[in-house]
């Protein structure tokens, strides 16, 4: 059995390949955790603890996201520690972060039973929303620094190290060096940090604007699979269009040629298709 | 085309995830980070497993950054390097000769051939220690398993073929050819190069690079279409510019190119636009080959309001969607051209793209199990798919491992030919193009989008060449080549080497960067010297005074 490990996971015995993580343990049982910093494409960065799980012999609450299962153990996905491990987490990121585009967290905060109001009165990240180029948007205020961006701008795909967590416990942020805006930084705008961000901090200046305007309508917008026209790496698009005019594009975090990530051209590079100048 | 040569087939020979589990990855020529940014992060994950990565070019960037060894070698040197790395692998017997014996044909010929590109002879022309050159041989010969990847670096060269041959020579001496994690990859440089290479727009290949010569081809494909097919080769873009120089071609319908801000020496491309009878231009804006047309068909835009397919860099055929309404009569380019194919009196009857693709995978056996369900369904498919049950290819030419190869590969003796032009005198800079990564080729898609770094073009230079010609930083100056001449502000920049300088060709309304370039081909495959023109640079004070 060199190749697998077979554990208990709410007393249902489970068996996985070796190097499986818990979290992907619970997945193959059913008894899937709920996860806010995790990416299927990005290193566990262990931030958000809303994957917590106990284990028989821990002292403390384990991240299933990338403890690995082990031969024997015995897992809990609900036991009444869990549950409130991520009651409490959800009540505070709640007390700091404006929610209204997380909509993991708001189903975490909802599955758990968090009383938003719990720490309210506290401090908060709200601050003002750096506007700093008309590709991407930083709205700080709904940050959870969940350090995905991170991830994805630094060696889990673009390699560019724009950005990296700064400052230490409450005045920890997300940075592009020296607290400068985006044109001054490293940034090469691929937007792979957007594709990542679970709660609209980072998002597209086109988003952003269609709905400060009041104007973003999901019920609207189609979502369309192609192929990108730039270059011959061949990337899978999602052309999100809205009143025929594309508003966003994204592409599946599943594909193989992509992972879900682009370059700049292809995420921003798309308004030549609805230039007023086409020959028609 | 080398590659046709080599192995039969024009396409790149791994896929992507390759790149993940390699020992060693030598890119040539190639800017994946600013060119090929999503290939990058494959070739990245790979670095992050442990793989070494050297990039050979004459300029520093984005790639060569994150590379284990920056070989910046002068500009059209390669074959001087690849061939004594070949060198000292055969020299110090690195190669795979169980390999060699077994799938190749011409190895003596090319040991005799390569046998006086010693390391010191190399580093005369490339600029790169003997001691480098004999190092990264033996890196590379050492690998249990090597990727190369190549870009325009290779192929945007008098000698492109040559070019290539000599990668592919490097790949068979190390058997890193037809194997999991070890291959040949041209990164395209547009979205459906490779395609369009598969659908045969190729003056020799019909759909599957069936060749044209072959009479049993032609007969398939005569009695599917119900006309006579020549039985010569068409011609490639060189040989009809030519065609049109001397007269012997008229007409000239562009479909989707912009040829005279494309193509080098764009001043010489217009005084042979303006001879033709008729120019037909297909495209989506009116571009500046538009507005010397007598007839502008207005088109799709094909990735966002066209049905069809692309194949990329890995050989993978994927599904194009409409997913907008295109403006007023704007057409899909295969409705246009069937209707002017009826339009001219043929019976072509209307087919979606579809019933196109259905109708070209049952006369080849590269798609014949290609369906658009399957493409759909399983993120598109990596040809060759012979049949409807066969998952697609990851890696191409695994039959050179069988235990008996009928079908060898053969190695292709290359000699080493600098530039058309070099610096003189006159002409005492070498200019060497290519692309920054917010852009693209002549900016009819990039530069419409809103990009903080769009800032127009600009010269990169060394600031010890710049201050010698009394050149500040960012100062507007002329660029003068034998063939033309702009005016671009030059930055100081130790991106490249003394005596060189860069531009792009992705602002050609302001600066027409291929004003400058020269039209020296490959005859082979048809592709300009964009990579090296000779040129003078002037303070623009001394070129007016000149001028008067």
């Amino acid at each position: 059995m060199g190749n697998s490990v077979t554990l208990q996971i709410d007393g249902q015995p489970v068996t996985v390949a070796q190097g499986t993580t818990l979290r992907a343990a619970c997945d193959e049982a059913n008894h899937a955790v709920p996860t806010l910093c995790w990416h299927e494409n990005l290193t566990p960065a262990n931030a958000c603890r809303a994957c917590v799980v106990e284990v028989k012999g821990s002292r403390t609450l384990v991240a299933s996201c990338s403890r690995v299962a082990e031969d024997g153990m015995e897992v809990q996905t609900a036991s009444e520690r869990v549950l409130n491990a991520r009651k409490v987490v959800a009540e505070l990121l709640l007390s700091t972060s404006d929610a209204s585009l997380a909509p993991d967290l708001l189903s975490l905060a909802d599955t758990s039973g968090a009383n938003p109001d719990r720490f309210g009165g506290g401090a908060t990240w709200q601050q003002p929303v750096r506007e700093d180029n008309n590709l991407y948007i930083r709205d700080l205020s709904k940050c959870i620094l969940c350090y995905r961006c991170v991830e994805a701008c630094g060696d889990d795909a673009q390699n560019t190290f724009a950005i990296a967590v700064a400052g230490r416990g409450f005045g920890a942020h997300i940075d592009a060096g020296f607290g400068r805006d985006l044109p001054e930084s490293d940034c090469v705008y691929c937007g792979n940090c957007v594709a990542v961000c679970p709660t609209g901090a980072l998002i597209g200046k086109t988003e952003w604007d269609l709905r400060s305007q009041g104007q973003w309508d999901e019920s609207k917008i189609t979502q369309t699979e192609t192929v990108c026209s730039y270059c011959g790496v061949g990337c899978e698009l999602d052309l999100h269009v809205m009143d025929n005019r594309i508003v966003k594009v994204t592409s599946p975090a599943d594909h193989p040629v992509t992972h879900g990530m682009l370059c700049v051209k292809g995420r921003y590079g798309y308004e030549f298709a609805q230039s007023e100048e086409r020959t028609d | 085309m080398g590659l046709t040569t080599a192995f039969g087939s024009g396409a790149g020979t791994s896929s992507y995830e390759d790149f993940h589990h390699t020992s060693f990855i030598l890119l040539v020529g190639s800017n994946a980070a600013e060119a090929h940014p999503i290939i990058f992060h494959h070739i990245m994950k790979g670095v992050h497993n442990g793989a070494e990565l050297v990039v050979v070019d004459p300029r520093k960037t984005l790639t060569t950054k994150r590379a284990h060894e920056h070989v910046q070698v002068t500009v059209g040197s390669d074959i001087a390097l690849v061939n004594a790395m070949a060198h000292v692998i055969i020299r110090d017997h690195l190669y795979r000769e169980d390999f060699v014996k077994r799938a190749t044909v011409g190895f003596d010929q090319f040991a005799a051939s390569v046998a006086g590109w010693t390391p010191e002879r190399a580093a005369a022309i490339t600029g790169i220690s003997a001691e480098r050159i004999e190092s990264l041989a033996r890196r590379y010969g050492q690998a249990p398993s090597a990727m190369i990847g190549w870009t325009l670096g290779i192929t945007e060269h008098h000698n492109a073929v040559d070019n290539v041959f000599s990668l592919i020579n490097l790949a068979l001496l190390c058997g890193n050819v037809g194997r999991p994690n070890a291959g040949l990859n041209p990164l395209r440089g547009q979205n459906n190069v490779q395609g369009g290479g598969d659908m045969g727009a190729l003056p020799n290949r019909l759909p599957g690079f069936q060749d044209v010569l072959d009479p049993a081809v032609r007969q398939k494909f005569e009695q599917a279409w119900g006309v006579p097919l020549a039985d010569k080769p068409g011609w490639n873009q060189t040989e009809m510019f030519e065609a049109i120089d001397h007269d012997k071609m008229r007409g000239l319908y562009v479909i989707g190119e912009n040829p005279i801000q494309s193509e080098a020496d764009s001043d010489y491309m217009r005084r042979l636009f303006s001879k033709l009878d008729a120019l037909v231009v297909q495209d989506i804006f009116l571009t500046a080959t538009g507005e010397m047309a007598d007839v502008v068909f207005p088109a799709r835009v094909s990735f966002a309001e066209s049905e069809g397919t692309y194949t990329n860099s890995e050989r993978r055929v994927q599904r194009v969607k409409p997913a907008r309404k295109a403006p007023g009569d704007a057409q899909d380019d295969l409705w246009i051209v069937a209707s002017l194919a009826r339009a001219m009196g043929y019976p072509w009857p209307v087919q979606g793209a579809q019933e196109v693709f259905d109708e070209m995978r049952h006369l080849t056996t590269n798609f014949l199990g290609m369906t658009y369900e399957r493409l759909e369904q399983e993120n598109g498919l990596q040809w060759p798919v012979p049949e409807m049950g066969h998952p697609g290819s990851k890696v191409l030419h695994e039959r050179l491992w069988a235990p008996e190869v009928m079908d060898k590969a053969a190695f292709t003796p290359v000699e080493w030919s600098p530039p058309v032009e070099l610096p003189t005198p006159d002409y005492p800079f070498l200019l060497t193009t290519g692309r920054r990564l917010a852009f693209f080729n002549t900016g009819v898609q990039s530069n419409v989008y809103d990009h903080p770094h769009k800032i127009g073009e600009w010269m990169e230079i060394r600031a010890e060449d710049a201050k010698a010609l009394g050149m500040e930083d960012g100062e507007v100056i002329a660029v003068i080549s034998r063939r033309g001449r702009v005016e671009v502000p030059a930055y100081y920049s130790d991106a490249v080497m003394s005596g060189t300088v860069f531009m792009t060709f992705h602002f050609p309304d302001e600066v027409m960067t291929n004003s400058l370039t020269i039209d020296a081909t490959d005859p082979r495959s048809g592709t300009a010297e964009f990579k090296a023109a000779a040129v003078r640079l002037e303070r623009l004070q001394d070129s007016r005074a000149e001028g008067l």
